[in-house]
């Protein structure tokens, strides 16, 4: 018999500071770089926080030792980000904030983060969001469990861990199947917005939320040098991006009974029939 | 002339349409070798052949851990086949598989790309879809992972006959995640979401049957989608869901009934070529964006344009 690990659970979910997806985003077609003006918590990061905060809820709660620290990497306004998931229960919060880091691929990004996580130390899981809303790869989870050596529970449609034997376990869709899979922490684990409904935080939440700390962390600090991330250190470099002509509305009927035959006269004067 | 490598992680008979788009992109960058983590059939090589595979790698699957088998045998065919470009499907297994093999080859990988051209410019698309962009990679392997329906199929000319070798693939390497339990899901005849040439998708508005839906998509041979307010009403299962957390698809043909066109909808479907939209509200955001918009009751109007198409076939 191996013996119980009842150690507190370190746990990392990873945010993002993304444009907020209700507005209009835009790229600059000079710098190329997306406009982050009107940005907010990546709506899919908050799946990735009440997971999170729930799991440690389900292990007898941060009284019990849990820690869930936010950590985000982004300009200085990506601290609301994490003020949001300290709203929402996490502990704490870690911002690693350098200009050199702009312009990362997912390769550069992914080593930024694993060397965040590497500096919190001792971490148990990584929670995050099953893809960010602007760069939509949905790739920096299993570039994160390659680099850390975690095992990689991605994408998942639910959650379990079992306290006793420290061992998670998901769904997830995989071509045409649903897989449960298990893994021993420490994992990787990002969720979809299957997976749970992320809390909206009380006005006691959000008081208590202005006494936790957050942690500013630079480059110098995890030991990674200016050259090593960014567009310098990343292989992609973007040569151009062009906003697509915005679709525009075409003939609105009203149906007075014969519409569906419209519908089909239309087909036809496109040859889509 | 830069050498291509197209990985699978399966591959039955026949190559689906998403594949052969890959295998027809991989000949047009250069002499493409293919990679498959699992057996590959007798029927499949021959077909290969005909998108001008000259060679074929198979790795045939040895053990039931999730993910480390793709990978080891992904890692290993980039090394075998010195490719300077890999190309995979768009779905989430493969991004994953090819990302981290970016990470352990000190490659880069692009995602959601339409198009590569023979000098490795990747046109992908961002914002979802709102924006395309071009990039290029500066060094090491470039992983590229294609959307389908952006390529026109097109076998070569002339077949090429296939040397099929098997991969030598190293042991276990990631820590490991087993697989407790497998749930086939219903295999459906309709084509597949994300490849078919027609989608007709249902929204809130079908109040829980999806027939009539069902109905005019078997009517133009497409495939059936929904939005999330419908599979997470259970109407219909998680798979047909279009969109931000659901699939992304671009046919030709988008028909949306009973959808209201909230921004995370849009987001799986506005890069089709053609849409139309059946809403009993005027003021739905989805006429926005409809080529073609009828305002009135889809209980109405879908069992009347299915009866007319097949009135026309007939
Ligand atoms: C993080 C996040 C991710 C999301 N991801 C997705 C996603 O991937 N895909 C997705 O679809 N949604 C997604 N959503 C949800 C999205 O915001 C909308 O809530 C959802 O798309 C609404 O679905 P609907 O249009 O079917 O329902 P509603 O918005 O309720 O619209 C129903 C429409 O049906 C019309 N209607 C009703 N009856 C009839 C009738 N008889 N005939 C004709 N028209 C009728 C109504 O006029 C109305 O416009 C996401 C939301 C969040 C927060």
């Amino acid at each position: 018999m191996t013996e119980e690990n009842t150690a507190p659970l370190k746990i990392v979910v990873l945010v993002k500071h993304v444009p907020d997806v209700q507005f209009d985003r835009h790229i600059d077609s000079a710098s190329l770089r997306l406009d982050r003006s009107e940005s907010v918590l990546s709506e899919l990061d908050e799946y990735a926080v009440e997971a999170a905060v729930a799991l440690v809820e389900s292990q007898g709660g941060f009284a019990a030792g849990h820690e869930v620290i936010a950590a985000t990497m982004g300009a200085k306004s990506a601290s609301n980000s994490i003020k949001k998931a300290l709203q929402m229960g996490a502990s704490s919060g870690v911002h690693l904030n350098d200009e050199a880091l702009i312009g990362s691929d997912t390769v550069v990004t992914s080593k930024a983060l694993a060397a965040l996580v590497e500096h919190v130390g001792d971490v148990d899981l990584v929670v995050t969001g099953m893809s960010s809303t602007d760069a939509e790869t949905s790739v920096v989870p299993a570039q994160l469990a390659e680099r850390l050596n975690f095992a990689q529970l991605t994408h998942a449609l639910n959650v379990d861990f079992d306290g006793a034997t420290r061992e998670l376990s998901i769904r997830r869709d995989h071509a045409d199947r649903t897989l449960t899979l298990a893994a021993a922490l420490p994992a990787v684990l990002s969720v979809t917005d299957q997976a749970n409904d992320p809390r909206y935080p009380n006005f006691k939440a959000i008081m208590a939320a202005k006494k936790k700390s957050i942690t500013e962390v630079s480059l110098a600090d995890l030991g990674l040098a200016a050259q090593a991330v960014g567009a310098a250190g990343s292989h992609i470099t973007v040569l151009n991006a062009e906003a697509r002509p915005a679709r525009e509305a075409g003939t609105i009927i009203n149906d007075s009974g014969q519409a569906g035959i419209a519908l089909v006269d239309f087909l036809a004067e496109q040859k889509l029939i | 002339m830069p050498s291509a490598l197209v990985f699978f992680t399966e591959l039955s008979d026949a190559p689906s349409k998403a594949q052969r788009e890959l295998l027809t992109l991989a000949a047009s960058i250069g002499e493409p070798t293919v990679a498959v983590a699992s057996e590959v059939p007798e029927a499949a090589v021959t077909q290969l052949g005909a998108y001008g595979v000259n060679k074929l790698l198979v790795a045939p699957a040895n053990e039931s851990s999730f993910l480390d088998h793709s990978l080891s045998a992904l890692e290993a065919a980039v090394k075998e086949s010195a490719a300077q470009v890999v190309v995979v499907a768009n779905d989430n297994f493969s991004r994953e598989v090819a990302a981290r093999i970016a990470v352990r080859v000190d490659g880069s990988i692009v995602t959601d790309a339409i198009d590569i051209s023979a000098d490795l410019v990747v046109t992908k698309d961002e914002l979802a879809g709102s924006y395309s962009a071009q990039a290029q990679a500066s060094g090491g392997v470039l992983f590229v992972t294609l959307k389908p329906n952006s390529i026109e199929d097109t076998p070569q000319a002339q077949a090429v006959s296939v040397s099929v070798e098997e991969l030598a693939v190293s042991a276990a390497t990631a820590p490991s995640v087993r697989i407790m339990a497998t749930e086939e899901k219903v295999a459906s005849d309709r084509p597949k979401l994300t490849e078919a040439r027609v989608v007709v998708a249902g929204g809130r508005g079908v109040n829980g049957d999806f027939s009539a839906v069902e109905a005019l998509a078997d009517a133009l041979g497409g495939a059936v989608g929904a939005s999330r307010a419908a599979t997470d009403a259970g109407w219909i299962s998680h798979d047909a869901q279009i969109g931000q957390t659901g699939v992304t698809v671009s046919p030709q043909l988008f028909i949306s009934a009973g959808i209201s066109g909230a921004i995370q909808q849009k987001a799986g479907m506005q890069t089709s070529k053609c849409i139309i939209a059946i809403n009993k509200d005027v003021d739905a955001p989805v006429f926005e964006i409809a080529d073609f918009g009828i305002v009135g009751d889809l209980d109405k109007v879908l069992p009347q344009a299915a009866e007319e198409i097949r009135r026309r076939q007939a």
